[in-house]
């Protein structure tokens, strides 16, 4: 049996160029072959880095050497220097992007990751059913210290300075938030926690939820001691079982070890909290619409002010913040506010955690400083676009936010900048998207969503989007004309002027930001009757090159409406008027003959 | 259970919980066991993670190797799902993503037993806030 001294670890993850990382560990086993080093040195492939800019990536343990771009005849180098000399190959190492010094050991790279997990601290580390486990990671221990030594203004201050904003999509700083509540005076008072995530491709909470629901039930006992409340909510949707499963038998726990309950840590202070389910309706997730679906009502928005730190849950003055946001509250007490505060840009501290998903090699869950560049995420931590096609825009935002060409790859993601890009934060949905995808069709797709969402309770939003999907739909048909955008354009304004919640003032967004950056892509539809994409199914036409058909006649024969004609072993055509564009006749042909335009 | 009435009962408990995780990491104690845990998200167990987790139980118990398997939640690789990590006592902790049955098998014959890296590691690629 070998007992592999060294292994060499050759990134085989889809953003490395794959046939090249592939020839890099056929190369490398060749080479440790010839040096007859088989039973020493061990070659395998591993899944993405998170360095693709830099791949393809080979790192060899045990000495944690990280080389960057490597190419298949650097094998030899590596195997020869490396191996059997002990000189590691320097101008294959990572370079540090301040000074350009080569770096030799990749436990000293750990500050050049893109990543840094602090909401998702211990997701995929502990069993979330195990308090215990928890509490092993300094699990409550902020809690402990905010009634044990620190007065309620105290922990606000903390936070305040800690510069934590809202991840619920509004940002708005937590502390002050906090602050108001505590300010408010009443009889009772509410925390609650709204996890009803709504946004289509949105998974965060979910996931935060399911891997970690101490850090929230012990960021809701903060706040409540904070805000002088007793009584915390979390209103979930009933599509996630799961997290409501975790979350139950994490607040049972809790409950067992007098974490809460009454006289929690032998202080006088109390708290307990509950489960509200909700039907999984998008405007439900806006706070006062949430607090009515609580409260048994209609889950329709209501007029701010007063907001619900003033008069929330049944009157009372109600603290509502994202799963997210209490997620990392824990952190700021434990490692204070300054550590909170030293990551981001000016005006957004801490970390986002987003959902990677669409065109991208590396669909998944992702927690970055704020600052980081959709760049790197995209290209680095996602790994690129899928099938090596080339990046055409990626939405944040989800029905609210709006589209980001190339041209906004190098900004850095914090709530200010997204919005000057005429997107917006949101709650963290990222999805990517390539050349084949359409950006009329992406606005009407959010638009449909919101038509389907629209509480129906003021007529900007119940109307106006409505109109606003027709003009799109007209569009996508080709039946769109010059005029049609621009009233797109004013109508988008009406609405956005007018609406009572944020769902109408925002629902005008992917359209707005698609017109500013995809304007050309708006006028060939109406102008030249034209889908550049080729996925407005109305505008595309498949013609039968001639020159090519050799009258096979398979096309012909899997027509599902009939509408080709032709001869055996001579060229066959398309009528028109009769296909409907199926796009079966294309698959089918072997020859190549059919085009689509 | 005993409740935690002060902040000393947490700081022992804490304690106790750690002392334990540490002796199994660093592996030289009786508990000297392999341990792995299972991403058991929504999107975890939607491709299989929970016939997996069964499937290791099984084979681990088979060859009569002393494991504890356990569930935990997102590691943030869905594009790699079923995902585990194994910590055989001694050395680093390794994530393996696309766990199927023929790979899960081969981790435990070619990795736990025979300390051979198979391929399909996922490298940490990211900071903790541990220190
Ligand atoms: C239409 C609409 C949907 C919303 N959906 C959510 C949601 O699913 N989850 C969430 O936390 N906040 C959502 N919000 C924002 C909430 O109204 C509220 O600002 C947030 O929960 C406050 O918490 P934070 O300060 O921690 O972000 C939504 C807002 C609007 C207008
Ligand atoms: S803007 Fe739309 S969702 Fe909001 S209250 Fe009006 S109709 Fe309802
Ligand atoms: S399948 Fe292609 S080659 Fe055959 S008849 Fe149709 S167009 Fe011509
Ligand atoms: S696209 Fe479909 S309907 Fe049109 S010609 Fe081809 S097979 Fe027939
Ligand atoms: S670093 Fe190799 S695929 Fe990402
Ligand atoms: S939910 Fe499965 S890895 Fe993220």
């Amino acid at each position: 049996m070998a007992d592999y001294k060294m292994h060499l670890l050759v990134c085989g993850g889809t953003g490395c160029n794959a046939s090249d990382s592939e020839q890099i560990r056929d190369n490398l086993l060749t080479e440790v072959e010839k040096h007859d080093l088989n039973d020493e040195v061990q070659v395998v492939m591993t899944g993405c880095f998170g360095f693709c800019e830099k791949g393809p990536i080979v790192k060899i343990l045990p000495d944690n050497t990280f080389y960057v771009q490597v190419k298949p005849e650097d094998a030899s180098t590596i195997v020869e220097e490396h191996l059997i000399k002990g000189r590691k190959v320097e101008r294959l190492l990572y370079k540090d992007p301040e000074n350009n010094e080569p770096i030799s050991d990749s436990k000293h790279m750990e500050f050049y990751k893109k990543q840094v997990r602090i909401a998702l601290r211990n997701c995929g580390f502990i069993n979330p059913e195990n308090i215990d486990e928890y509490i092993a990671r300094d699990g409550y221990a902020a809690l402990a210290k905010c009634l044990g030594e620190r007065t309620p203004q105290q922990v606000i201050d903390e936070i305040k300075l800690s510069g934590q904003r809202g991840r619920g999509g509004g940002g708005f700083p937590t502390g002050l938030k906090w602050e108001i509540t505590s300010k408010s005076v009443a009889d009772q008072k509410y925390v609650v926690c709204n996890a009803d995530e709504g946004d289509p491709g949105a998974f965060m909470d979910r996931s935060i939820l399911e891997g970690d629901p101490h850090s929230v039930i012990e960021a809701m006992a903060i706040c409540g001691y904070c805000t002088g409340s007793t009584k915390g909510l979390v209103y979930i949707r009933a599509e996630y079982p799961l997290a409501i499963q975790r979350l139950k038998t994490a607040i049972k726990q809790a409950r067992e070890y007098g974490l809460l309950g009454d006289e929690i840590f032998g202080t006088p202070f109390s708290f307990d909290i509950t489960l509200r389910y909700g039907a999984g309706a998008f405007v439900c997730g806006e706070e006062t619409a949430l607090i009515h679906s609580m409260e048994g009502l209609r889950g329709e928005p209501t007029f701010k002010p007063p907001f619900p730190s003033e008069s929330g849950y049944l009157g009372k003055p109600t603290t509502v913040n994202n799963v997210e946001t209490l997620a990392s509250i824990p952190v700021i007490i434990n490692k204070g506010a300054a550590f909170f505060n030293s990551i981001g840009t000016a005006k957004s501290k801490g970390t986002k955690v987003f959902a990677l998903a669409g065109k991208i090699n590396n669909v998944g869950l992702i927690e970055v400083p704020m600052g980081t560049t959709l760049r790197e995420v995209i290209f680095d931590i996602g790994g690129g676009i899928k099938g090596g096609k080339k990046f055409k825009a990626v939405q944040t935002g989800g029905p609210s936010g709006g589209c980001l060409t190339n041209s906004f790859l190098d900004t850095p993601i914090d709530y200010d900048n997204l919005i000057s890009a005429g997107s917006m934060m949101g709650s963290g949905g990222m999805i990517v998207m390539d050349e084949d995808d359409c950006m009329v069709s992406i606005a009407k797709f959010y638009l449909e969503f919101t038509l389907d969402e629209s509480c129906g309770k003021c007529t900007p939003c119940r109307i106006g989007n409505k109109r606003l999907f027709e003009i799109l739909d007209k569009i996508t048909k080709g039946l769109g004309t010059e005029e049609d955008l621009s009233r797109l354009r004013s109508l988008c304004k009406v609405i956005k002027d007018t609406s009572l919640c944020g769902l109408g003032q925002t629902s005008p967004n992917p359209i707005l930001s698609t017109l500013d950056n995809f304007y050309d892509e708006y006028l060939a539809h109406v102008k030249e009757h034209k889908c550049p994409a080729g996925q407005c199914k109305s505008l595309v036409k498949y013609t039968i090159n001639h020159d090519k058909c050799t009258g096979c006649t398979l096309c012909f024969r899997n027509c599902p409406v009939g509408a080709i004609a032709g001869e055996k072993r001579a060229p066959h055509t398309i009528d028109n008027s009769i296909c409907i564009k199926c796009g079966v006749c294309y698959d089918k042909c072997k020859f190549d003959a059919i085009s689509v335009s | 259970m005993n409740k935690i009435k002060s902040l000393d009962d947490l700081r022992q408990l804490r304690e106790g919980m750690q002392a334990k995780i540490k002796l199994r990491e660093s592996g030289n104690n009786s508990e000297n066991i392999v341990r792995i845990k299972v991403a058991m998200s929504t999107c975890g167990i939607a491709s299989g993670a929970k016939e997996i987790m069964n499937f290791l139980m099984d084979e681990l118990e088979q060859k009569a190797i002393e494991a504890v398997v356990s569930q935990t939640g997102c590691m943030g690789y869905c594009y790699a799902e079923p995902t585990i990590e194994v910590t055989v006592p001694g050395r680093e902790p390794i994530v393996f993503g696309d766990v199927d049955k023929f790979r899960a098998a081969e981790i435990i014959e070619k990795y736990i037993i025979h300390n051979e890296l198979v391929d399909g590691i996922l490298p940490v690629n990211y900071r903790s806030i541990d220190n």
